[in-house]
């Protein structure tokens, strides 16, 4: 008898699999990563039961491998995530999101007096501190944390 | 030493500690004899996107006497930027135009941008409330010429130190100096966090009061800034501690003999008018100094000294 539980979120053959995402964080991943505009198929799980976590969110995303830098942007948000690359509906690689150290043109700048905010510039910030996640703008010099993070539209 | 030729200042950290004292060194040779013909070759542009009488005329004063030609604009309505032109073709063309940019514009972080976009150096003369470095070393050359040096002293801030960015910058330079800060704000205004974090990670010391007389007797800098009425959500807050922050001279009674008054100015009524006449103000001088500075900073810059 197979012991295997069902699948909720059916397996893909190829692709990326982005596993133990905090459930109220699910769709800002989906739009760090750009999926609303990805043709082809992406699965979406949350709310699942977990054990890492009492509810999870999971997305599965084929035919995608995605870079470094697109990785490191979910730690910014979800830092425990593991990514998983599928071969032939084997994993060939685990990853881990890791905060980079320096971040361009994808934060915004919450100083509304930045003049990012005033001129079509892509925005740069230097990573002060990884563990709490404090950002500094590179031009205003001001600080972003976790609380008031946004990302460029 | 370091050849500071070429090179952009922005913020006060984009120096160190020995090139800001090679500045300051500079400045006293200019000091001695001001009208040098060093730059009659450079053409300096002075961009002020927001007025700005003192600075603007200082850095226009410092590039005259040393022979260089100015051009630029004091009301940006009177330019193209007014067409809606963005500061990055602005300042693309003004630096085919010429050897050195001094900039200032309300918008934060513009000078740092206006350094990436630009072939000639840029010095930034105010980006809003971020940063003002050659306020801080007119300070800092105030600071050591009235002292005799820059170490181990005991700086008194006064007023808005909250929003205050000279304070701010102020603070971090004179940590490179061991000093020993005596903050005097009202509640609403005082250092912000950040500040007093860069003064514990500097190994030193900060001690806060509320009333002036407190820091008379240790002080060897009281560093007055104002106290501005739109600073406060409570006008009836305002009104109680406006007069905590006022120097006159009848509380000057058992300062130390060497201690000055400084003022990054305009001064409104922070400083009674017969504190000027008092051997401790400093702050127009400490005005006149920011000249020689600028005249370092540009000879520096510009490969002449």
């Amino acid at each position: 008898m197979d012991t295997k539980k069902e699948l909720v979120v059916p397996r893909i053959e190829n692709g990326t699999v982005i596993d133990h995402i905090p459930t109220n964080v699910l769709y800002q991943i989906v739009h760090i990563l750009g999926l609303e505009n990805y043709e082809d198929e992406v699965l979406i799980g949350n709310y699942l039961t977990s054990h890492k976590f009492i509810r999870k969110g999971i997305i599965k995303v084929k035919n995608k491998y995605f870079d470094n830098e697109e990785i490191n942007k979910i730690a910014l948000v979800a830092p425990m995530v593991t990514i998983i690359r599928i071969k032939n509906y084997e994993v060939i690689e685990k990853l881990e999101a890791e905060i980079p150290d320096h971040i361009d043109n994808f934060v915004k700048c919450m100083n509304p007096r930045c003049i990012t905010n005033h001129e079509a510039i892509p925005t740069k910030f230097d990573v002060i501190d990884k563990k709490s996640l404090k950002l500094r703008c590179h031009y205003c010099e001001k600080f972003v944390t976790k609380d008031t993070i946004r990302f460029c539209e | 030493m370091s050849n500071l030729k070429g090179r952009n200042l922005i913020s006060i950290t984009d120096f160190s500690k020995e090139e800001y004292i090679q500045v300051l060194d500079i400045a006293e040779e200019f000091e001695k004899n001001p009208k040098q013909k060093i730059l009659s070759d450079k053409v300096v542009a002075t961009l002020f996107f927001e007025p700005s009488t003192r600075t603007r005329l200082s850095f226009e004063s410092a590039a005259n006497q040393l022979g260089a030609r100015i051009i630029g604009f004091s009301d940006p309505g009177a330019t193209s930027v007014q067409k809606g032109e963005s500061l990055h073709d602005t300042i693309t063309m003004v630096s085919s135009y010429s050897d050195l940019i001094v900039m200032r514009n309300p918008k934060e972080g513009s000078s740092r941008y206006a350094s990436e976009v630009s072939t000639v150096p840029v010095i930034n003369a105010g980006d809003g409330a971020n940063q003002h470095p050659t306020q801080c070393m007119l300070d800092l050359y105030s600071i050591r010429k009235t002292q005799g040096t820059l170490d181990n002293l005991n700086i008194a801030m006064v007023g808005d130190l909250k929003y205050g960015r000279t304070v701010h910058s102020l603070t971090q330079a004179m940590c490179n100096f061991n000093a020993t800060f005596h903050l005097v704000s009202p509640e609403e205004l005082k250092l912000p966090s950040s500040v007093k974090m860069s003064i514990k990670n500097a190994g030193l010391k900060y001690y806060q009061y509320t009333e002036i007389k407190d820091i008379m007797a240790t002080a060897d800098i009281i560093y007055m800034t104002r106290v501005q009425r739109e600073r406060f959500a409570d006008p009836l807050e305002y009104e109680r501690v406006k007069d905590s922050c006022i120097l006159s001279a009848d509380m000057l009674k058992g300062c130390k003999p060497n201690m000055r008054i400084l003022h990054p100015l305009p001064r409104v009524n922070e400083i009674t008018m017969d504190v000027d006449k008092t051997p401790y103000a400093y702050y127009f001088q400490q005005a006149q100094n920011g000249v020689y500075v600028r005249q370092a900073l540009m000879a520096a810059i510009l490969g002449v000294r």
